[in-house]
């Protein structure tokens, strides 16, 4: 077992006092300027080309600052934020039904199960109402009424329509909003983007982040880029589980080669999973496909109540069904939130009565709304995600129920950053879903949309100009040691690589961490599977280095060897990760510790003990590090649902 | 399900390709068009031999990363992205042609991979709003009538992923180009960079190296996203429009 040691407390996390509707707007303030004239002497690295990173790029280009923007796909514009469906949060009060901006952060550390700091959520929901603002005008094509005026739904069981949409690829226009302005700063020869480059090592000089180390994929060229700061924007982690609603190439080494040089890494644990997602049809398949939360608005969710039932959904009468989420939470029905409706789906398929392959599904059935509603109506509301399912499965729902079955999302933890996203190396920034800190232990439907483009137009572009104008940057040469060194050590994991010559492929050990991770640090979890799990993983590294097999060159297009190369940074991240599950001695969001439940079988925190975040800090053994939390409007409750 | 992949292989840009054809023993009509790929890289891998390379990336049809002609067909049989296509479409012991987009504009990295930047300088080259950010005005200060954001928004579905390039007998950008030119010239907020939009986009479209526009119309039969002739149509008016009005 990996052991750790306890370092000092995280004592500064930069929030400023005061009353907390003003934080942001003193912070701002007080905050350093540049003249534009200096803004062009200074470059910023920006890795990662998504809603957080492509509106950092176009937002500090359009500013003056000179943006050297890298993407490992072959185009900004497919950053994995294109897949988000459902929509973006606002506390426009549009719907004149009560919302605020109070209200929202209220909600917002709520869901996120009182492990998010307050300042930050307040700001997070003060900003919102600008993003829909800047997307509009940016042509992005949101849902409107008949009057022209923008139209806007409720999502998450949240009791205000504050989401705003644009059908079920808010995501994608989002993203093409903000890959159009960083377009406009590319041509204007603001932005300098490397497109399938990817970033393999940090540069830090005299403490602080000046560089990064990235491969060409195209040609396997090695290049060492300099800046004054560097912004990642890297994206989730998610896909350590190697089952995932991820994006294939969504990996962690951006942020875990940050991680080994300096960054702490936060609550590494924390990690969301969502409830209606695709099953999975076999072991050849490669990723999972997500379904919009809104189908439980209507779906009614169940299974046979004889295990192993083998009836066709159809001829099992009703009094033979189990409605279990009606039956266990009277109150949320099939609406509980999204921790809790994935946790008792995977209870009611591990007790044996799960359907579908391998018993790991259960019914989402449209029966009693296609009768309610008329299938008309049933179309209009969800057609587009029948047609989906029916792509993928070759079932139709309008005839036999939907399977579901929970999947790993998104991750709330991430690399620990302070009030003005600043990682613990100064220069290093982050944002997005590459960080951890405003989402807590668990993240409200469309929140992740928000975030993203709150951190990259509004936050960052106001703090990273503060660290600039604070100046003290000396020149730093190509040739400096700090600088070359990173460059040999990142071409000495290549060729190490490339020269192993095991009989294993890349995919094969990431399928192996992917089961190891989803059965013993999934949703749910026990000090025994943890620490099973903990002595596993480094004989599976062992393994890897032993066994792996890449072929070509890495002079090339190597998408062999891009794989190996994340994999072995999931394979490392993945022991921190079993790490600070077993840490946590207590049950918080979708983190569920089986030790620590409720009589009636719900999550306990324990706010005495945990009310923290863990950042951990690289070394032989890592080092604990923690940050009070401390809620002086929110107050922490045990959330029921029953 | 057996079958045999003839896929084309081509080291490099300048390297010649050919077809060269694996048989997949152990496929499964569940699995997506995408993962018959990887179950036949993995295979190649474990023998020591080079695995196909290939664009993927959401495997959600949405990110427009992948891209293959199959049997002669951008993104094969079914109106879909090859990721979202399924090896039920076909039939235990079929022989399936795997190709590169083909096209003077996307010319070929490796293997099943080309070069699609082209697409992203035609964006740079005008698709797109000149906003500052941090200044907009309130979203509800220009309304915009519904069949407006409707149009709009069906043309914003273009994912970007080339299929109507590489099913152009011309190897064409119209459609891409029209859908982008329709989604922001029908807004209010495109309104002031209207005529230059299209005239800019247009000349980046051609020095590209697309073909021109003969109304085929494989590209509308190809989209994955159902982008309509109509913006095609839509285009040609705009241009001619700003071509006679514009004072750039």
């Amino acid at each position: 077992m990996l052991e750790y040691t306890v370092g000092a407390p995280i004592a500064d996390d930069k929030a400023p006092d005061g009353p907390i509707e003003d934080r942001w707007s003193a912070h701002k303030f007080s905050a350093k300027l540049v003249n534009p004239a200096n803004r062009r002497k200074h470059r910023v690295i920006v890795v990662g080309t998504g809603l957080a990173g492509g509106s950092a790029g176009a937002t500090l280009a359009e500013q003056g600052y000179h943006v050297v923007q890298f993407c490992f796909q072959d185009s900004p514009r497919r950053a994995h934020s294109v897949a988000a469906q459902g929509g973006i949060n606002a506390a426009k009060n549009y719907r004149n039904d009560g919302d605020s901006v109070y209200r929202l952060f209220y909600d917002t550390v709520k869901g996120g199960d009182f492990r998010s700091r307050e300042s930050n959520v307040y700001r997070l929901a003060e900003v919102s109402a600008q993003i829909i603002d800047q997307a509009v005008a940016q042509g992005v094509p949101f849902a409107r009424e008949y009057g022209g005026l923008l139209d806007t739904r409720s999502f998450g069981g949240v009791q205000v329509q504050r989401t705003f949409y644009a059908r079920g690829q808010t995501g994608q226009q989002l993203l093409l909003g903000a890959y159009q302005a960083l377009s406009r700063q590319i041509d204007a020869g603001n932005v300098e983007l490397h497109a399938r480059t990817e970033m393999l090592d940090l540069v830090v000089v005299d403490g602080r982040a000046r560089g990064i180390v990235a491969r060409d994929l195209v040609t396997g060229e090695i290049t060492t880029h300099l800046a004054d700061a560097v912004v990642l924007a890297s994206g989730g982690y998610g896909n350590v589980f190697y089952l995932s609603t991820n994006a294939k190439g969504s990996n962690a080494t951006a942020i875990w080669r940050a991680h080994k040089r300096g960054a702490y890494l936060a609550n590494p644990c924390f990690t969301q999973i969502h409830p209606t997602c695709i099953p999975r049809s076999g072991e050849h398949q490669s990723k999972l496909t997500l379904m919009s939360e809104s189908l439980r608005n209507d779906g009614r969710i169940w299974v046979p109540k004889q295990a192993g039932d083998p009836r066709p959904p159809g001829e099992i009468p009703e009094d033979e069904r189990d409605y279990y989420l009606e039956r266990i939470y009277p109150s949320f029905g099939n609406l509980v939130p999204r921790d809790i409706a994935s946790r008792a789906a995977k209870n009611i398929c591990d007790a044996g009565f799960g359907v579908g392959p391998g018993g790991l599904g259960v019914y989402l059935d449209f029966a009693d709304a296609l009768e309610r509603m008329g299938r008309p109506a049933v179309e209009a509301k969800y057609g587009n995600l029948f047609d989906m399912y029916q792509r993928i499965t070759a079932e139709n729902p309008y005839q036999v129920p939907m399977r579901i079955y929970p999947a790993i999302h998104y991750t709330m933890g991430g690399l620990w950053v302070d009030y003005d996203l600043q990682a613990t190396i100064p220069g290093l920034f982050v944002i997005g879903e590459a960080n951890f800190s405003d989402h807590g232990a668990n993240r409200l439907g469309a929140s992740a949309l928000m975030q993203g483009l709150a951190d990259g137009y509004f936050v960052l572009p106001s703090t990273l100009n503060d660290y600039i104008a604070r100046g003290g940057f000396d020149e730093v040469s190509r040739t400096d040691a700090a600088v070359t060194e990173v460059e040999t050590q990142v071409r000495a994991r290549i060729d190490r690589l490339l020269s192993v010559g095991g009989t294993r492929s890349a995919d094969s050990f990431h399928r192996e961490l992917g089961h190891l991770m989803w059965e013993f640090c999934g949703m749910s979890r026990t000090e025994e599977g943890l620490r099973k799990a903990l002595e596993r993983v480094p004989e599976l590294r062992a393994e890897f280095w032993r066994e792996i097999r890449v072929p070509g060159s890495g002079a090339e297009l190597n998408q062999e060897l891009e794989k190996a190369n994340r994999v072995a940074d999931f394979l490392e991240l993945a022991e921190l990760l079993l790490l600070d599950a077993l840490v946590r001695e207590e049950s918080c969001g979708g983190h569920f510790r089986e030790e620590y439940q409720t009589p009636d079988g719900e999550a306990r925190r324990e706010d005495e003990r945990f009310s923290h975040v863990a950042a951990w800090e690289y070394g032989e053994k890592p080092v604990l590090h923690k940050e009070e939390l401390t809620f002086e409007h929110v107050h922490p409750t045990q959330r029921s649902y029953q | 399900m057996k079958l045999t992949v003839r896929v084309w292989r081509q080291s490099g840009p300048d390297a010649e390709g050919r077809l060269v054809g694996y048989p997949v023993d152990d496929a499964s009509p569940d699995m997506s068009f995408l993962e018959l790929l990887d179950v036949l890289n993995e295979s190649l891998v474990e023998a020591g031999e080079q695995p196909v390379a290939f664009d993927h990336d959401c495997r959600e049809g949405i990110c427009g990363s992948c891209g293959v002609v199959i049997n002669g067909r951008a993104h094969g049989p079914e109106r879909t992205t090859a990721c979202q296509l399924h090896l039920r479409s076909f039939a235990d012991g079929d022989v399936i042609d795997v190709e590169p987009w083909r096209a003077r504009g996307f010319p070929v990295i490796k293997d099943l991979v080309v070069d699609r930047s082209a697409f992203d300088r035609i964006i740079q080259s005008g698709g797109y709003v000149t906003a500052p950010t941090g200044s907009a005005p309130d979203a509800h200060a220009t309304p915009v009538p519904k069949p407006d954001a409707d149009l709009a928004f069906d043309n914003a579905t273009c994912i970007g992923c080339g299929a109507c390039v590489a099913a152009c007998p011309n190897g064409s950008a119209m459609l891409f180009t029209s859908a982008k030119v329709a989604h922001l010239n029908s807004l209010p907020q495109g309104q002031p960079e209207r005529a230059r939009r299209v005239l800019d986009m247009v000349d980046t479209m051609d020095a590209e190296g697309f073909g021109g526009c003969t109304n085929t119309g494989e590209c509308v039969a190809s989209c994955p996203k159902g982008i309509p002739l109509t913006s095609i149509a839509n285009l040609n008016r705009e241009f001619l429009k700003a071509a006679r009005t514009s004072r750039r």
